[in-house]
């Protein structure tokens, strides 16, 4: 068993509760104890760094703190959350003078950063702790080469943490391998879905989402997959929209990365919150299903 | 808009350069990769190498009150093909900031209202609320959507089935964190003076 220190992050409460969800659900499976950092806050987050770049660092800091007393490992599978407390981090370290402010700040609540943690994704762990070789052998309902589209989004792979390659990643093209799904190939899958500019700017992000849509259904993909809450709500609650304003006809349900992993570990579709997706995904778990029927009828 | 702008006022570019996120402005060699790179250029009244050489310009003004560094999408991308490592992201995080903290009022975006919308929440809560972050996000920008009742009204469904899709509570979980995180936030405000 491995121990980490769990920051879910805000959205796996509210829109991206599949995330959250299936990330408990597999975590025990793939031997991964994740404690939850007691009491977070939110990590410090891209607005609030384009509104007060140093006082969102001062907010990083608290959870940073906090997992420093774990002396773990702190993972977020949340790729925004993820971009803010490693950046926040690196600047920490970099800053003297920062890092004695914030931590004249954190004085007040007890606290204090030495800058000893390590914050890593999810996804990071799972392709280089976990490996995609002990996923495929704690596999128990192969996907029967399920045709998905691996979509990375951006805060995953970019700017630098020299996990992944920002212009052509592989990592969840081999996780995806390792269920028995085929990775498809997607040239669009490390481009922008809009992110939080779906609120502010609504036409200018459904014009990005449509492109990936269009990317991912002409290669054939089944269904797109992202560990990304951002991307993921983008994705499939959007899909819809971008249907009405561009006349298409979409429908391509959107999974999170661990849900495909959950099912391909046949861990139950609701504990996975694959009833929270709104594009349904009910055509994807007949293939899985009908596919493993269709393997244990033929060895009979 | 040339003629608009003011020069000899070249000591913006420092000031820039002299705030977290502008400190490699002076290595851009203004070849526009990130103009090329960016995914929303297009839609940029000064897309990323033209803000630059507005910046090195003096142009303070026109830079600030411009809507264009609130498109940034935060994909990366430029700062990963820059060959000068100028990180042209953080550089629009930068003017945003910028802006924001010298009370420039931006026209033809509402990113700034839904960033700030964002923030509040996470002073409230000590984490985001998303349901009560888009309430004040949507109060913030009335007088817009009831200039625009159709876009107003087409949210509706959206809304309602992320709601339905248990992805949308009403309520926020406040956090027993959130009070030391203002207390946090309160002195850090204190000693950065």
């Amino acid at each position: 068993m491995r121990y980490y220190s769990y920051f879910p992050g805000c959205s796996t409460e509210a829109t991206a509760i599949g995330l959250g969800l299936s990330v408990q659900a597999i975590a025990k499976p793939l031997d991964m104890e994740l404690i939850e950092l007691e009491d977070w806050t939110c990590c410090g987050s891209t607005p609030y760094g384009s509104l007060d770049r140093l006082e969102s660092i001062c907010v990083a800091a608290r959870n940073l703190a906090l997992a420093e007393k774990t002396g773990l490992d702190l993972v977020t599978p949340c790729s925004s959350c993820f971009v803010t407390l490693y950046g926040a981090n690196l600047q920490l370290k970099q800053d003297p003078k920062l890092m004695k402010q914030v931590n004249e700040a954190l004085a007040v609540a007890n606290l204090g950063y030495h800058g000893n943690v390590r914050v890593r994704h999810l996804m990071e762990v799972l392709v280089n702790d976990v490996t995609p070789e002990v996923i495929a052998s704690k596999v128990q309902r192969g996907l029967g080469g399920l045709k998905v589209a691996p979509y990375y989004g951006c805060q995953l792979v970019r700017p630098d943490y020299g996990f992944d390659d920002p212009e052509f990643p592989q990592s969840l093209d081999r996780i995806v391998a390792s269920l028995g799904a085929e990775a498809v190939p997607f040239p669009l899958k490390n481009r922008c879905c809009g992110g939080a500019l779906i609120i502010s700017e609504e036409s200018l992000a459904l014009g990005l989402i449509h492109k990936l849509l269009d990317n991912a259904a002409e290669n054939g993909a089944q269904c797109i997959t992202t560990p990304c809450p951002l991307c993921q709500i983008n994705l499939d609650a959007y899909q819809s929209k971008v249907n009405s304003k561009f006349k298409t006809n979409y429908n391509l349900p959107v999974l999170f990365v661990t849900q495909l992993i959950g099912l391909a570990l046949d861990i139950a579709p609701i504990s996975l919150g694959l009833n929270t997706n709104i594009v349904s995904p009910s055509e994807v778990l007949d293939y899985i299903y009908n596919y493993i029927t269709y393997i244990t009828t033929h060895k009979r | 808009m040339e003629g608009k702008i003011r020069l000899g006022m070249k000591s913006f570019i420092k000031e820039v350069a002299t705030i977290p996120g502008g400190e490699h402005i002076f290595s851009c060699i203004q070849c526009g990769v990130c103009t090329g790179t960016c995914p929303v250029a297009e839609e940029m009244e000064f897309p990323p190498r033209k803000i630059i050489a507005l910046i090195r310009a003096g142009a303070r003004d026109e830079v600030l009150s411009s809507s264009s560094m609130w498109h940034c999408l935060s994909c990366y991308m430029c700062t990963v093909r820059c060959p000068r490592g100028v990180k042209p992201t953080e550089l629009a995080h930068a003017l945003e900031c910028l802006a924001n903290q010298q009370g420039f009022r931006v026209k033809g975006t509402l990113t700034p209202a839904m960033y700030r919308s964002f923030v509040n929440s996470i002073k409230d809560n000590g984490r985001v609320h998303e349901f009560g972050m888009m309430l004040r996000f949507y109060l913030s920008i009335k007088s817009h959507l009831l200039t625009n009742p159709l876009a107003t009204l087409k949210m509706l469904p959206l809304s309602l089935r992320l709601f339905l899709h248990r992805r949308m509570p009403l309520l926020p979980k406040k956090v027993k964190g959130r009070q030391d995180l203002a207390k946090i936030i309160q002195k850090f405000r204190e000693i950065r003076e």
